[in-house]
Parts: C-alpha cells; structure tokens; sequence
C-alpha cells in the first residue's frame, strides 16, 4: 500500500472517531452553560490539553518547523513569542476572566458597563478576529489536504474546504463546547504524540547531540553558521526588523486577547482550575516548540532543501511530514510510508480541533452577545439562545466556505498575524483596562475595541501585505494580496502592532476621560470582589 | 428625543436592576481583600515588566546584536539559542513560581472571602 491511500485512510479514521466523539459528547448538551461552556466540568489537565489543541494550529505544527527548515534560527523566533505570550494570559487574565465573565468576552465587560454597546463592540471583534483566523487555516486545509494526497486539482482542494467546513459545522452544532473540546484533547494527544516520536527518531541520527545536528543542518544547507544565527529572514533592512520587532508585540500580547482562546477558561469549575490549565498549557506548548526545533533543524539537515525541493515548492509546509518519512526509512519504505501518513492525519486533525474552536468562538458570541442582549434585550430563553447559536455556526462556517474558496488563489498569509494584532491592538486593552482600572467606562472599552480594530485593518489594507510587494521570483505569483501591477501602500510594515496595539491603549484611555459612568465605576467594586475571590462566580452545571 | 430618552431610561431601570448586592461592598472594606489585592499585584506587575523586558531584549539583540548573538559556546550551540532557549526556561519557571505564590499565599484569603459571601449571602 502506499503513502497516500494510507493517508486517506487515516484522515478517514481522524474523521470518524471525531464524528463518534461528538455524537457520545452530544446526550449532555441541554442549556447554554453546556452549549457555551461545556458545563464548565472540565479539569485543569483536561482544559490544558484542550487550549493546547486549540492554539497549535497547523501554521504551528508545519509552519514554524517549515520557517526553520527554510530560515534557520529565524524560523525559531516565532515560537518563543507564541509562548512568552502564555504568561500574560496566566497572570492577568484567564483566573479573572474564569470569575467574572460567563460565556463570551464581551461578558466581563458588560459586568458593569452598558450591554448594548459594549457587546456589540466586543461582538463584532471576536467575529473579525475568528473570521480572519479561520480563513486562514481554511485555504491553508485546502493546500495542505491536496498537498498531503498529492491531488492538484483545484476542485478536489475546494471540495477539501467544503468538507472541513462542513465538518467544523457538525462538531459546533451536534457537540457544542463539550464536543470541539475533545476534539481539541485528542488532537494534542496526536499532536504531541507524533511530535515526540519524531524528535527522538530525528536526535537518534544525531546520537542525541545537539550541536551534531545543528552543524548538519548548517552544512547541509550550504549556508554554514549563518543559517543557526538570527537574521537570513528578518535581519536585511531596518524595516524588516522592525516589522520583526512589531510582529513580535503583538504575537506576545495577541494570544491573551484571543477570543478562542479566552472562552476556553470558561470550561473549568474554578479560577484555580484555569490557572491550572493555563499552566498545563505552558508546559505542553513550550515543550511542543522546543521539539519543533529539532523538527526544524532535523529537516534541513536531513531533506533537501535547495531551490528545486518539494520542501521549498510548498513553502515550508511539507518540511514535517517529508522529514516523518525520511526517518522512516525513506522514499519507497514502509516505515517511511506510515510515519508520512501518521504525521499527516496529525496535521490534518490539528486543522479540524482549530477551526472548530473558532467556529464556536463566534457562534457563542452572536448568539450570547447579539441575539440574546442586543436584539431580544435579554428576554431570550436558554432553548432559543442555543438554537441561535447552532443557526449562526451554520452561517459561520458557509461564510467561511464561500470566503476561503475565492481566497485559494490569493496570498493570505497574513490573516494569522493580523488576527493576532487585532487581539492585541483591540482585545487585550479593553480586558485589561476593565480588570485593572476603575475609572474605564463604556466609551473607553468601545473607543479601544473599535479604534484598535480599525487602525490594525486600515494600516493592513495599506501595507506591502495587500499591495506592492512584489512576485515570488521562482513561481511569479504575486507576494501581496493584490495582483503585482496595483500598489496603492504607504504604511511600510507588515505588521500593524507597533502601531496598532498603542493605538488602543490610547483610545481606551482617551474614550474613558472623556465621559462620565458612575455605575460602572460603582460597579467596579463588585466585579473586583468577584474576580479576586470567585465570591459568586458562575458554577459548574451537574448532571 | 422622547424615544432616546426612553431608552436611556430604560437602560439605566436595566442597570438599577442588576446592582447589586452590599456584601460586595462589605467584602471590598475587608483588611483580608486588600491584602489579597496587595499579594496579587505585588507579585503579577515585577512579574510581568520582567518577563515583557526580558523578551523585548531578547527580540531587539535578534535583531541589533547579531555579532553579539552569534558567537559560539560549545560546539554548533551559539548564544542565540542558548538566550531562546532561556526565554522557554524563564516561562516555565515564572508560570511555576505564580502558581506557587497564589496558591500559598492568594488562594487562602480567596477561600475565606468567598466563604464569608456565601455565608451572607445563603442567610
């Protein structure tokens, strides 16, 4: 049998034990604190899994090993931002958020200012930012599906789209929270399962020696020391390193303002249990990253990565899995052929655990925040709440269909930053001006949550990322999202978040100053006590 | 006009309505809540202008130190991957010492508080 029939055959597999797993997390999905928050009866471990599944996407998991089978020590520098990030949502949000919110992001918010508002505001950017995410892991399954197969017909990659969308759809509507969470705990048991075996069958070529590998990698490449120091990707001009240097704020600051992210701290009884999982989280991601070093490394020195190679042709992304089967035994063994097929079904239940978060991050939040508050100003029952919900992933996840099939042909890499800059430059100060300063009101947490999101969209829109950035030398496909012959940019980074994320803060701040709320100020007191202390905290549901 | 001002009644009726409980407030005035506050923020700020400082200076000297960053220490190993690699260390060690500290000194006076809310509040 070869590769690809046992990949199909695998991904087959990952389908219908998801599938089994949501239907059997389906008997308990009666309320909204089931629908929304999986009863809130997961452990600490059990939800540090889950945010792991959640968060290692396949840009992740291909992407960062794919950059530093490319790029070198540059590659690497993604994933420390990735984790470094952990601690703010460790220590200033996730136990506060656990305590004081309820289901959405909007709900800590609307604690003490005015609902409409406000979870329009809050609304509005969860649907932006899940949007944008999951666009992007949408066109990149299409690829990496046909990639992984090796089919290049384009209707096969759109159906490839069609399928994961449908797929995401029935996770969300049939399990709610308690379904995609253990999707997501599955696919980190994958994940890191084949990310291990990996790694020791990578160092074992090395007689586990570090330096031995990353001296081959250097020799291998042609590139020599270069390629384990910084700056073969970001170090050419001063602009490229400040880009590096924007993209690396919002990459530290983005992750605690994520929206499906921050939902996830909801599943746990208590603030200690989402300490704990954050915690778990930490542990897991961290060591992830670490292994995608040897990953990495272990690809350049073991593949070929010269201007001709597969490796380059799929920008990176296939440096992974033709790693899995060169440790194997490689091309024509069977070893080769079941570790390529393994890593690739990972790949692919990586995508499904991602954009089913996402799908439910947004479906939660038209549901919670905009039917439930804004349209039926809080009158609505819990059956009909969920029954919105279930209506707006279906909405969601064609929405995303219909976008991610026309997006195929266009360069949208920059989706998952901007994502991240987004819930830096609008998220994150809104969450942390609500938790920590009195004074913020309903115009400071709308200012920051508009005005961050529209500085991080128009400066994007006018950046080399949509126009002018010039073709790929070796395929001439445009860089930019727009054709090679249209440039309109002026704003010179990719990377809004230098900018943006200030921007923020300031209209936080600026909106806040300018206007009067005493009740939220009034208000403050209550929702301080009850962050701190989880002193009427929502509970768990029993069953 | 009359329909503005009707909702902005309407709203502010909405909000009377959800405030709010005086334990709150009670619980706020407690020696034990400030002390919690104080353990908190003593530990989360230095925490995190530590932490956001010393990954700032790891991406600038990426960025601006290249020569610093490329010398060798042992063998293939520079000092850019040991400083990356110390960025992972600090993480799981700051991550350890919060936990540690909350749970030693934060959880218990939490514990209390919430003890005495329910307790106001089951009356």
């Amino acid at each position: 049998m070869d590769s690809q029939t046992l990949t199909a055959i695998l991904f087959v597999a990952v389908v219908l034990v998801t599938v089994g797993i949501t239907f059997w997390a389906s008997r308990q999905n009666a309320g909204t604190a089931d629908f929304y928050a999986g009863g809130r009866s997961f452990s600490g471990f059990q939800n540090g899994m889950a945010i792991s599944g959640d968060y290692m996407s396949a840009a992740s998991f291909l992407g960062i090993s794919g950059a530093i089978a490319l790029s070198g020590y540059d590659g690497f520098l993604y994933s420390i931002g990735f984790l470094v990030a952990w601690l703010i949502a460790l220590l200033l949000v996730a136990e506060l958020l656990r305590n004081s919110g309820r289901y959405t992001m909007a709900d800590q918010l609307a604690y003490r200012m005015r609902q409409r508002p406000v979870r329009t505001a809050a609304a509005t950017s969860t649907v932006v930012v899940s949007i944008f995410y999951l666009l992007a892991q949408m066109v990149g399954a299409g690829a990496l599906v046909a990639l992984l197969l090796g089919v290049t017909d384009p209707a096969i990659k759109a159906w490839t789209i069609v399928g994961v969308g449908l797929l995401m759809v029935f996770y969300v509507t049939v399990g709610g929270m308690k379904g995609t969470t253990w999707v997501q705990i599955v696919k980190a048991v994958l994940l890191m399962a084949g990310t291990i075996l990996i790694t020791i069958l990578v160092l074992a070529k090395f007689h586990f020696n570090i330096s031995e590998l990353l001296g081959a990698a250097a020799d291998k490449t042609g590139k020599g020391e270069a390629f384990l120091q910084p700056g073969l990707k970001y170090g050419l001009t001063t602009t490229s390193k400040i880009d590096f240097l924007s993209l690396g704020l919002a990459l530290v600051l983005g992750t605690a303002g994520l929206p499906h992210i921050l939902i996830r701290f909801y599943t746990v009884p208590t603030a200690k249990a989402a300490r704990t999982s954050v915690m778990w989280a930490i542990g897991l991601i961290g060591a992830f990253y670490l292994m995608t070093l040897a990953l990495g490394f272990g690809a350049a020195a073991l593949l070929d990565t010269g201007p001709e190679s597969k490796v380059v042709a799929s920008g990176g992304n296939l440096a992974s899995p033709l790693l899995a089967e060169a440790v194997g035994g490689g091309d024509g063994s069977t070893g080769g052929a079941v570790l390529l097929a393994l890593i690739s079904a990972v790949a692919f239940a990586t995508i499904l655990a991602v954009v089913a978060g996402l799908t439910l991050t947004s479906a939660s939040s038209v549901a919670h925040d905009l039917y439930a508050t804004v349209v039926k100003s809080g009158q609505a029952t819990e059956k009909d709440e969920v029954k919105v919900a279930r209506v707006a992933a279906f909405v969601i996840g064609g929405i995303a269909i219909a976008l991610a099939i026309p997006a195929q042909k266009l360069n949208i890499a920059f989706l998952v930053a901007l994502a991240f800059a987004v819930a830096a430059s609008a998220n994150l100060p809104s969450i942390v001006y609500n938790m920590f300063w009195r004074r913020f009101n309903t115009r400071g947490a709308t200012w920051a949550i508009y005005g961050g999101l529209v500085s991080c969209v128009v400066l994007v829109f006018f950046s080399p990322v949509v126009s002018g950035l010039g073709v790929n030398p070796t395929t001439g496909a445009s860089l930019s999202l727009f054709p090679a012959d249209v440039d309109f940019h002026w704003f010179p980074l990719q990377n809004p978040g230098i900018v943006s994320i200030p921007l923020g803060f300031f209209f936080g701040w600026l909106g806040t100053v300018t206007s009067q709320e005493p009740a939220a100020e009034e208000r403050y007191t209550e929702l301080e006590v009850r962050a701190f202390t989880g002193a009427g905290a929502e509970q768990a549901t029993h069953h | 006009m009359a329909d503005t001002r009707h909702v902005a009644a309407h709203e502010q009726a909405h909000e009377k309505a959800q405030r709010h409980d005086p334990v709150y407030d009670r619980l706020h005035a407690t020696q034990e809540f400030q002390e919690l506050k104080r353990r908190y923020v003593g530990f989360v700020v230095p925490a995190t202008i530590a932490f956001l400082a010393w990954y700032l200076l790891y991406v600038v000297m990426s960025n601006w130190a290249h020569d610093f960053m490329s010398q060798q220490v042992v063998g293939h190993i520079n000092v850019a991957l040991v400083f990356g690699v110390l960025q992972f260390v600090t993480t799981f060690l700051i991550a350890w010492l919060y936990g540690r500290h909350m749970a030693d000194k934060v959880d218990p006076l939490a514990r209390q508080l919430e003890a005495e809310y329910a307790k106001e509040v089951g009356r």
